[in-house]
């Protein structure tokens, strides 16, 4: 059960509303791979010079102030930060560069819709808690970065193996990333149902199914 | 039981809802661009799996195309050897699976959210979706539309459906005439800015009221266009005769067909008496030109206030202000009257349509660029907008001003392509988005109308559009 339990290093990114763009700029969407975006993540923040798809991080400028490229943040698996986390753009990319740099979860007080979505697809597990407990988390992480514990099942977070807050997620979500489940295979399984609604709506509605031209 | 129209569109194309109240729904029509499609034929392919229902698809490259390609132009011309990939492997994909494609070549060719509408591929109360976060866009024709990751772009390609959980509704009423000098993305900006860019998040935000009743196709694309800058997945607006009339207009259905669908259309709004959880009401006569003066589109404000300082604004704000102004470089500025502009865009889906150019031709007619500005392009939204504006002679206005005509697509709304600002580049920009380096590296962004962006190159400097 490997993917019940997330524990590791906590970044903090104090900052509200940190887009999409931010998390991956434009550039690097040129790729046509899924996996690969690591080392572009935060790349405005990370890097001092400009990059392009084809360079990794050893061939750049590094920006020594950014907190990911400090140890031991540099290995840091859980991402701390406050409001709408992940708005803009709806690239996935944003969550193959978390997931590709190591994150297993993101906690923020909100986050962008199609962000949140999109993690469960990529296991990387976005986690809603109030602003006071955001803030609380905040200070437990800056004294102790490297002791927390996720744990997935019981939806809950502790630290220095203290209970702090129990999360809510969807059952039916949190079991993509703790069973690894695809979301087209699963709904394969109504291929009939689908087929039904259609054949009824091409009944009902016969000019979405018209296309003269 | 009286019904918001994102509860009807909801109720008709629902499939189940599992115990957990996660709901599958059919999708009516599925756009692609050259983006955020690769990976998801690469999934198809994986899975050996073919498109569930190959003509719900429409796809065209828009992203990182170049938009000086003249007359002759194939997508091996991309001399950018990573964008050139992307669109190749489009026309692959399309050929490999049989979508229909405009691809880069065709005259209709243009930003997807530009050229579904105006192809007619966008009927009333069809559920859209998009790799694409403006797919709220065609929210404006009473559709249920929203952007997508690229898992879902593959899962709707295999299964014809998306799986989401129903959003909350929300009603935002504009009522009244508007000032001169305003227009539609001065609505939407001012509304950003009242609500904040999570104000929407988890909503459907229906935009009513007898603004919104006479408004252009035009402007209400603009401004369901810009829910997503408000949080909001999905923005949406009533059919009524305005809808019915450009649907007749784009369309190539039958009038058969028209005449059986137009009493369902007419359907498509909410009901009297039908419950939002949220609702706001704004009188549009007392708004202003709008302009974003930081990085987020929330940070906006009347073309002629003050930009906000410490002593404006809430403790756990100062922060992210501080950081806008560093990266706008606005430390010693007191207004957005005072900045010096470099670059001038006009284009994007939000504001590329034939009513925006003609808005922003109108006032520089006879005027030149200022010799402050570096550059100055009009990108038009798609092939279509391109030769309707040519035919109005829109070309030539904006050409002897001095501005750069250009071919269709996203250009330097977000400068996948060549069209990117240098760092520190101040930009009046008619896109959506002025997040940190969405227009090249350390670039500055100011959003605001095509009428003051056209106004911002011929004097320089933002100035009063009244
Ligand atoms: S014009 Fe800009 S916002 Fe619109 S689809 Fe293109 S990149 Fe996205």
């Amino acid at each position: 059960m490997s993917n019940s339990i997330i524990t590791g290093i906590v970044a903090i990114f104090d900052r509200d509303n940190i887009d999409t763009d931010q998390i991956i700029p434009t550039e690097y969407l040129k790729s046509i791979k899924k996996y690969g975006f690591g080392d572009f993540l935060f790349d405005g923040w990370r890097y001092l010079d400009e990059g392009k798809l084809n360079m990794t991080a050893d061939d750049r400028l590094k920006n020594d102030d950014f907190i990911l490229n400090q140890e031991p943040f540099n290995k840091s698996n859980i991402l701390l930060t406050r409001d709408n986390f992940g708005c803009g753009s709806s690239r996935e990319h944003a969550v193959w560069a978390l997931r590709d740099f190591g994150f297993k979860a993101v906690i923020a007080s909100s986050f962008g819709d199609i962000f949140y979505n999109n993690c469960f697809k990529n296991s990387v597990l976005p986690i809603k808690l109030s602003k006071e407990e955001v803030s609380h988390l905040f200070e437990r992480a800056s004294s102790s970065p490297d002791s927390f514990e996720i744990d997935l099942l019981k939806k809950e977070i502790k630290v220095d193996n203290d209970f702090c807050y129990s999360f809510e997620v969807k059952d039916s979500l949190l079991d993509r990333i703790v069973h690894n489940l695809d979301d087209v295979d699963i709904t394969l399984k109504d291929k009939l149902l689908i087929q039904e609604y259609e054949n009824e709506r091409q009944k009902q509605r016969a000019w979405l199914f018209d296309y003269s031209n | 039981m009286s019904l918001t129209l994102y509860d009807k569109l909801w109720d008709e194309h629902l499939i189940k809802t599992d115990d957990s109240n996660e709901s599958l729904i059919y999708i009516d029509r599925h756009y692609l661009h050259e983006v955020t499609s690769p990976q998801a034929f690469e999934g198809l392919r994986h899975k050996n799996l073919k498109p569930w229902r190959l003509d719900a698809n429409v796809a065209t490259p828009d992203h990182n195309v170049p938009t000086t390609r003249g007359k002759t132009f194939y997508a091996e011309s991309i001399s950018d050897e990573i964008a050139k990939i992307q669109v190749v492997e489009l026309d692959k994909n399309c050929n490999d699976f049989g979508i229909r494609q405009f691809d880069i070549t065709s005259k209709k060719q243009g930003i997807v959210h530009v050229m579904g509408p105006e192809l007619g591929y966008t009927l009333p109360g069809m559920t859209i979706v998009c790799g694409d976060s403006h797919t709220s866009t065609h929210g404006a024709f009473g559709c249920l539309a929203m952007g997508i990751g690229t898992s879902e772009v593959e899962h709707v390609l295999a299964t014809q459906c998306l799986k989401i959980s129903k959003l909350k509704n929300m009603q935002v009423q504009f009522n009244g005439e508007l000032q001169r000098g305003v227009t539609s993305k001065d609505i939407v900006l001012h509304l950003i800015k009242l609500i904040g860019t999570a104000g929407g998040t988890g909503h459907a935000i229906e935009f009513s009221g007898s603004y919104i009743s006479s408004a252009s196709m035009e402007s209400r694309m603009t401004i369901c266009n810009m829910a997503i800058e408000a949080g909001a997945k999905v923005g949406l607006i009533g059919v009524d005769s305005i809808t019915l009339d450009y649907v007749k207009k784009h369309s190539n259905l039958s009038n058969a067909m028209h005449s059986k669908a137009n009493e369902y259309w007419l359907t498509l709004r909410s009901d009297d008496g039908a419950n939002f959880d949220k609702k706001i009401i704004i009188d549009v006569s007392q708004i202003k030109p709008q302009v974003t003066w930081g990085t987020s589109p929330e940070m906006t404000i009347d073309f002629d206030a003050d930009i906000p300082s410490a002593k404006d604004i809430s403790e756990e704000n100062q922060e992210n202000m501080s950081l806008a102004k560093a990266y706008m470089g606005l430390e010693k500025s007191k207004t957005l009257q005072e900045l010096s502009f470099d670059r001038i865009f006009i284009g994007s889906c939000t504001n590329s349509r034939i009513e925006d150019l003609r808005d922003a031709a109108s006032v520089i007619k006879g005027q030149k660029v200022s010799k402050d500005i570096t550059e100055a392009i009009v990108v038009p939204g798609s092939g279509m907008v391109k030769a309707q504006a040519e035919e109005e002679g829109l070309d030539t206005i904006f050409m002897e001003a001095g501005f750069l005509w250009r071919d269709p697509g996203c250009s330097m709304c977000l400068g996948m392509n060549p069209d990117q600002l240098k760092p520190y580049e101040r930009c009046a920009s008619t896109s959506n988005r002025n997040f940190e380096g969405r227009q090249g590296n350390l670039g500055r962004t100011h959003l605001m109308s095509p009428l003051m962006a056209a106004l911002t190159a011929v004097n320089g400097k933002i100035t009063d559009p009244s």
